[in-house]
């Protein structure tokens, strides 16, 4: 019994390094201009296919497509900022919560449109089986996910403690005014952020399709679960995110293990709702 | 507890984490006074502020408001009661006419929207911005801003109005205006609690001064004893200052 | 905004005398199908304003509600035989308390907070009414079909009297948010908009004023989600419960202009014509092509014209003068 639990502890702590790694990018992208990316789950999903195309039309194993993934959702990043993101910046409260609603629904049904509802794999990735230590077993590819994701969101943790235009992101996170009072270029650091927290997520994708489903309602889950996570860790907070991905990794887990699988979503969103009442700015948000 | 005492605060000590912000501060104003607050920046005033008027929950010692004890009261009932408040930063309502702030003001007392409206025409004839009442909110230069939030909190019909650094960045011409307004709310029978830093209004209008300095009450008179207490001027002005 | 003016009260009157004639003069199931569609999100739009609108609570659960309403009227009816006219009171009772019940842990939360757990709410009630058979999981639930009458809630024949029904709700919930914004009920809801703290300073209870709101705007929601079932006569969680039925409301309401009572209105008979039209021309393929168009839609208004075409109007009307 005991080492089922165990299991379903390590289970949960993989799924939960790679949940991380997609909430940091969505924190990152709030807790620099305020502005939630509903289509975050989405740009998860067109990451996942960009993967899988690229290994059904040429052969590229998913763990390849990392750098090719982490590149387009960058640009798309740019794109959707510079056309969309940053003409509501001066808007309604609402018209920002809105306007990456427009983006995910135009998302999500091109991509039923072009590639059918139906779910897709990747068959033969090159990271494939288990490990076993003793009863628990490691599935290979999302030892490997979780371990990328980690090492992704330490290199995140790095460049924006390390580098100048880190520091820049950060202090604009911060307070907006003072760093553009310090000659930052705000705008430059809201398209940059938006563009790196895409392709957060764009690497993300590639790991996942090394072992999940691709269909095009992959992106509408994940993307609800970062957000209850970026809310729990505390909006803006990288460090918040993290921790707080995985602990939704292990509550997923042991609540479908515990109660009925098909609950673990309502479990996780519960423990949201319940969180926000105690502490209403999450874990680590300030 | 004199019957003439309107406010009674006892012993008050607020803690942030391992912050003191208050330390026992205790005093009394009576009805019909104005009472001022002072105190060199990170004092405390602004945390006994927002701990009588219900804003923060003080970790020991008791509020009395006309002898009611309010010390666990929340800010909306303290408010009820009889004690309004403004803001150090200033907040008035955005999308609304400067008619339509103080009628929420004046909400509090009635239901019937003519008598809502024409008590809060009745104020801001009182307070000098009856001609600006169409004007939206945000519209309004600082001063006028400034007059509007007294106005709102006037609608509540308090006994006790709390103003949070009203005269900051008030020109000369403006300082003098709000003063007036002031004495006049007084005349009208409120008492007045300011937290100030504009010593030409404290001087002018207190009737008493309490002096903050470093979560404590250092000294509480006259204004024109406070002026020339040691202690005051060493918190003010540091240790080589004398008399 | 609490004055009419003669020339307004004339206009409105015209339209709901053309409202009350159109099916006389239009004959066909499917425009009449479209016009209920647009009274039904039309009355879900007002009732979102009251909370987004008004009260910077930008639900995006409002399915929840309408879900509630839909299936608490139904299972009455199912099980205990009870009149959908009480079931559809019991259904907006019971979303007004689990509104209500949710709203007091989301009680500080404003803008996107409380976006994000509106929609967790909203996603928690689907993943239960899937999963329970008492209310048909997923399969869902067949309504029994009654004889038709107004005291059954329930015709076969013909929809027109669901569209004066509906017409009737609509205008219902147009005058009691009408009534509620003009008096102190829109005044706190301004104040709690600008900030928690001010209207605390002001003597408001900002918990129990966003309370009442959530609870109105449950029971109003919940009135349509009856009104659905009945109309329908079949109910599941994917067509009353998702996300898009939440979202399909907020964009009701910012098209035309969130903060104004008739703003949801003028939205809703832009969108769901365009919505119900594109779906049968382009999207019967499943290939969800209306959506996409939706989407674009989206981006172009909340981008480029984000008040939305009372925004539009005004700022017109501003320069006309």
């Amino acid at each position: 019994m005991s080492e089922q639990l165990i299991q379903q502890l390590v289970n949960g702590l993989l799924i939960g390094f790679l949940y991380s790694l997609i909430a940091i990018g969505l924190t990152m992208i709030w807790g620099v201009m305020n502005i939630i990316n509903f289509a975050h789950g989405d740009f998860l999903m067109l990451s996942m296919f960009i993967s899988f195309w690229l290994y059904t039309l040429y052969g590229l194993d998913p763990i390849f497509s990392i750098p090719i993934c982490t590149g387009l959702l960058f640009l798309l990043g740019l794109l959707i900022y510079k056309y969309l993101v940053s003409k509501v910046m001066t808007g309604p409260a609402l018209a920002q919560l809105v306007v990456t609603f427009g983006v995910s629904i135009f998302i999500a049904n091109a991509a039923v449109l072009l590639w059918t509802p139906d779910f897709k794999m990747i068959e033969k990735p090159l990271l494939t089986g288990t490990w076993s230590f003793g009863t628990i077993q490691l599935s290979i590819p999302k030892a490997v996910a979780s371990a990328g994701s980690v090492l992704v969101s330490l290199a995140l943790f790095l460049f924006l403690r390390k580098s100048k235009t880190g520091k820049a992101i950060l202090a604009t996170e911060m307070n907006r005014n003072s760093a553009l009072l310090m000659g930052v270029n705000t705008d430059r650091v809201n398209a940059l952020s938006f563009a790196i927290g895409s392709s957060l997520v764009g690497i993300a994708g590639a790991f996942l399709s090394m072992y999940y489903y691709i269909y095009p309602g992959v992106g509408g889950t994940f993307g609800l679960i970062s957000f209850c996570i970026v809310a729990l860790g505390g909006f803006g907070s990288i460090e918040g995110a993290f921790i707080a991905g995985i602990l939704i990794g292990i509550v997923q887990t042991l609540g479908g293990y515990f109660f009925d699988p098909a609950y673990k979503y309502a479990i996780v969103f519960a423990m949201y709702l319940v969180t926000v009442w105690i502490r209403p700015q999450g874990l680590l948000g300030w | 507890m004199s019957d003439a005492a309107c406010l009674e605060v006892q012993g008050i000590t607020k803690r942030f984490g391992g912050l003191i912000a208050n330390e026992d501060v205790s005093f009394t104003v009576n009805q019909g006074e104005i009472l001022s607050i002072i105190g060199p920046n990170g004092a405390g005033k602004s945390t006994l502020f927002n701990c009588i008027t219900g804003f923060y929950r003080p970790n020991a010692g008791r509020i009395f408001f006309r002898g009611k004890d309010i010390t666990q009261h929340s800010a909306h009932k303290i408010c009820k009661l009889g004690v309004a408040r403004t803001f150090q930063v200033v907040q008035v309502i955005s999308d609304m006419t400067v008619l339509e702030n103080v009628m929420t003001g004046t909400y509090l007392r009635t239901y019937n929207r003519r008598d809502v409206r024409e008590k809060a025409e009745e104020i801001l004839r009182f307070t000098g911005l009856y001609e600006k009442r169409d004007t939206l909110g945000p519209d309004l230069t600082i001063a006028d801003k400034k007059r509007l939030e007294v106005s709102m909190a006037l609608g509540t019909q308090p006994t006790l109005l709390m103003l949070d650094e009203a005269m900051a960045g008030l020109t000369p011409v403006e300082l003098r205006e709000m003063m007036a307004l002031i004495r006049k709310i007084r005349e009208n029978g409120v008492t007045l609690i300011i937290v100030e830093h504009v010593m030409e209004a404290v001087m002018e209008l207190s009737d008493r001064v309490v002096v903050i300095n470093s979560g404590r009450k250092i000294v509480e008179g006259v204004p024109a004893e406070i002026v020339r207490n040691p202690e005051v001027i060493q918190a003010y002005l540091g240790d080589r200052y004398h008399a | 905004m609490g004055k009419f003016t003669p020339r307004q009260i004339a206009l409105y009157v015209v339209v709901l005398v053309a409202l009350i004639a159109f099916p006389l003069v239009v004959k066909g199931t499917f425009p009449t199908h479209v016009m209920i569609m647009f009274f039904m999100f039309a009355m879900m739009g007002v009732a979102w304003n009251l909370l987004g609108g008004y009260a910077a609570m930008f639900s995006f659960g409002q399915a929840a509600f309408f879900g509630i309403g839909a299936y608490t009227s139904t299972i009455l009816l199912m099980n205990y035989h009870v009149n959908p006219w009480i079931g559809l009171v019991v259904g907006g009772i019971l979303a007004a308390l689990t509104g209500a019940a949710i709203g007091i842990p989301c009680s500080n939360l404003r803008g996107h907070y409380f976006a994000i757990a509106s929609i967790a709410f909203a996603e928690i009630v689907r993943i239960c009414f899937n999963n329970w058979k008492f209310v048909g999981a997923a399969e869902g639930l067949s309504l029994p079909l009654l004889p038709e009458s107004l005291g059954n809630f329930m015709f076969h024949s013909t929809k027109v009297p669901y569209y004066y029904i509906m017409l009737a709700f609509l205008v219902l919930s147009i005058f009691i948010c009408w009534y509620i914004t003009v008096n102190r009920g829109g005044f706190y809801l301004r104040a709690i908009k600008e900030s928690h703290e001010l209207a605390k300073g002001m003597g408001i209870s900002f918990v129990r004023y966003r309370l009442y709101a959530i609870m109105v705007s449950a029971f109003l929601t919940a009135m349509a989600g009856t009104f659905y079932a009945q109309y329908i006569l079949y109910l599941d969680p994917e067509s009353v419960l998702i996300l898009p039925i939440s979202v399909q409301v907020v964009l009701v309401a910012m098209l035309g202009g969130a903060g104004t009572i008739m703003g949801p209105v003028i939205g809703a008979v832009i969108l769901i014509p365009l919505s119900e039209y594109t779906r049968v021309w382009l999207g019967t393929k499943g290939t969800g092509v209306d959506m996409m168009l939706y989407g674009v839609l989206i981006m172009l208004i909340s981008a480029y014209q984000p008040k939305g075409v009372w925004g539009l109007l005004t700022a017109i009307g501003k320069r006309a003068k």
